[in-house]
């Protein structure tokens, strides 16, 4: 058994050096893409952003793609150099961070390599790359906060849920929420803590704000698993939430499930966090073929919110993560 | 948990007068004493913090709720846990750092057996109780894989489950194809959360289970000699007949039981598994527990009832931290401050020191205690 096991692992990791080994080709018409990306495994949305560009970076549409995962900067780094070397058409990075790119993308931009960003921004001269396509989570967190402004409470008493501090999501939902419970009087925060993306933590954290008898409507939780854990503690103490509920739930990333929470009525909100890209991308490199510039340098995505009062079932089949 | 813990305490604090108690008694003080304080804190600061409400919950049953609930709740996996992380502390003088991924493993393939190959069933396609056999052989066949390469290879503990440490997420995700596997029927989450009829939160029951089997098999067995020997002397163990390989690749399969059941409770907790943060960081609270017990991270000794309290000291810290609303980004400083608080007074050179001043004022040696905390 242990032979199996030890095979099990040997096998994973040859699939993960398949996917850095080979070479691309010139080929008359079809352009030759790099792709670097995070781990696919790390969470659904970039599942999702992981499937949408394997769907459209394909033979069929005139590409030969190549993909490299990592969620560590410097095996990025080290992955787009050989994929310099490779001479690639088109090089799409998602970076895990923002620092070390400039050397590459220069030598990059030295053979005539496009780059594009998706994803994430990195800390680098915007000459070195063509565009990039980004969330803009400041205005996910705006959307929300609008959207619950909105319900027309007579006071907002709400139990913040923050994600992993310092992430560019965390920051950008927590920060417009920040700013109205600052800026108006009937806006509370009975607590603001992070469960970092964790359901059970937000579990644990709504659970003693019940325990602690406090009074709330809202549940503000940055991510769908964490709006998950708030249910179920909310569920343990029978408090009603949802439409028609006594506490408004809020989420975000449009995880399939958690949009059929919402048309069930179970949640009141979800915002999207916006993983396909490839479109975009796909446009963009058209345009370049076609000897066009992009209009923006950031292309910033269309990411929508949903309402349990208004979504439909289409709406979760085709943004459901 | 708090009431004993306090009759302990008292019968604790009777008895010094005669401060030569047993090294047991010394050891288990650390975790005691950490309690008690944060129940002392706690009181003092909202005694309601002790209240237990029964109350309906959404589907109709009469559950107790409070903090103590929570507390003791909550805590159940990371007891599960330190049960197995202290025997591989003792034999191999090391820490298994992979328990996290390994519940990740252990979950999924409970998800997956109950799943079949559709990842959202409306039945199960398993019986629970195979799917949490499969579940203990998968995550024991782990454990036997870390107890392998420590036991026989003579690896590093800490080298040597940083691969499963690295790859085990990974691992998990691909058993269920990368899918979000979601049970639907409600007796799953009986498991993670109540039965109906039965107010008090079912991983309560697992965990007491769990700690009555290891104190049957401390008390009727001789794991707890051989381990210890094994920690302090292999070579000697060895020459009085033990194989000493042979114990430590043991409680590494023992160790993948705990994280198992563990497992199993995570996953029936919300019926459905996050690959990348269940049970994050869960391997540095385990260990934690066994360093609050007062147990050697070098190995030897070891005091089972110590690791066990001090993985609920970790959560009712935790607990009492959401509780007090701290600022999310001081979180971790608080929980630094406490924990390097509790393992100063745990370190072998400060108990040095108060087993002198309890020889010479033994009267006085509580009030130094309490200062000292």
């Amino acid at each position: 058994m242990k032979k199996i096991i030890a095979l099990l692992l040997a096998v994973v990791m040859v699939f993960a050096l398949c996917a850095c080994a080979g070479g691309a080709k010139k080929d008359d018409g079809v352009i030759s893409v790099g792709i670097i990306n995070n781990d696919p495994n790390e969470s659904g949305y970039r599942t999702a952003n992981d499937k949408d560009m394997k769907e459209t970076f394909t033979a069929e549409n005139g590409y030969a793609a190549e993909f490299f995962y990592s969620l560590k900067n410097e095996e990025q780094i080290a992955a787009a150099q050989k994929f310099v070397q490779d001479e690639v058409d088109y090089l799409l990075i998602s970076a895990a961070g923002t620092a070390g790119w400039d050397t590459v993308l220069k030598d990059a931009q030295d053979a005539g390599i496009k780059v594009i960003l998706f994803d994430r921004t990195i800390d680098a001269d915007p000459s070195l790359y063509e565009a990039s396509i980004v969330s803009d989570m400041a205005k996910e967190g705006q959307t929300a906060v609008d959207w619950l402004a909105g319900q027309g409470l007579d006071a907002y008493n709400v139990i913040h849920i923050q994600g992993v501090m310092g992430s560019a999501a965390q920051i950008g939902r927590t920060g417009a929420l920040d700013t109205m419970v600052a800026e108006n009087d009937n806006w509370n925060l009975v607590t603001q803590q992070t469960a970092e993306w964790n359901a059970e933590t937000a579990q644990q954290i709504v659970q003693g704000v019940i325990d602690s008898g406090a009074e709330f409507n809202v549940i503000y939780a940055e991510n769908d698993d964490m709006a998950k854990g708030a249910v179920a503690a909310l569920d343990k103490a029978n408090i009603s939430h949802g439409v028609d509920g006594d506490v408004i739930i809020m989420g975000f990333d449009c995880n399939k499930w958690a949009l059929e929470e919402l048309l069930a009525g179970n949640w009141n909100y979800d915002g999207q966090c916006n993983p396909f890209q490839a479109d975009y991308i796909d446009t963009i490199i058209k345009d370049l073929e076609a000897g066009k510039a992009p209009a923006e340098k950031v292309v910033i995505m269309d990411e929508k919110g949903f309402d349990a009062a208004t979504i439909t079932q289409e709406d979760v089949d085709q943004y459901g993560i | 948990m708090s009431a004993p813990t306090i009759t302990n305490q008292k019968s604790f604090l009777s008895r010094i007068g005669a401060a030569l108690m047993s090294l047991v008694r010394r050891q288990i003080f650390i975790p005691i004493a950490a309690l008690v304080v944060l129940i002392v804190f706690n009181l003092i600061a909202d005694p309601s913090f002790f209240a237990i409400k029964i109350g309906p919950n959404s589907a109709g049953d009469m559950v107790l709720s409070g903090y103590l609930i929570t507390i003791l709740d909550n805590a159940s996996e990371l007891v599960i846990l330190a049960i197995g992380m202290t025997l591989v502390t003792a034999a191999s003088g090391g820490q298994d750092i992979s328990v996290g991924s390994a519940i990740a493993i252990a979950g999924s393939v409970t998800l997956r057996i109950l799943c079949g190959t559709n990842s959202r069933p409306e039945v199960l396609q398993a019986p629970i109780i195979v799917a949490f056999l499969v579940c203990c052989v998968v995550a024991m066949l782990f454990g036997a894989f870390n107890g392998a390469l420590v036991a026989y290879l003579k690896i590093q503990p800490m080298v040597a489950t940083l691969i499963l440490f690295t790859a085990g997420r990974s691992i998990a995700a691909w058993i269920n194809n990368n899918e979000l596997p979601i049970i639907s029927d409600a007796a799953f989450g009986y498991y993670g959360n109540f039965i109906p009829g039965i107010p008090v939160p079912t991983p309560i029951f697992i965990a007491i289970a769990c700690m009555i089997a290891i104190f049957l098999v401390l008390k009727f067995t001789n794991l707890g000699l051989y381990t210890q020997s094994v920690g302090i002397n292999a070579a000697s163990s060895r020459l009085n007949g033990l194989n000493p390989e042979q114990v430590k690749f043991m409680t590494y399969v023992i160790l993948g039981l705990c994280v198992a059941v563990a497992g199993f409770i995570k996953v029936s907790r919300f019926s459905t598994i996050n690959y990348s943060v269940v049970a994050k960081d869960i391997e540095m609270d385990a260990i934690l527990a066994v360093a609050l017990g007062g147990n050697a991270l070098s190995g030897g000794k070891f005091n089972m009832g110590a690791s066990i309290l001090g993985a609920y000291v970790i959560q009712f810290l935790t607990t009492t931290l959401f509780k007090f609303n701290v600022v999310s980004t001081a979180l971790p400083a608080y929980k630094a401050v406490v924990v390097i608080i509790l393992v100063v007074l745990s370190a072998p050179a400060v108990k040095e020191k108060f087993g002198e001043l309890r020889k010479r004022m033994a009267s006085r040696k509580t009030a130094k205690e309490a200062e000292a905390v």
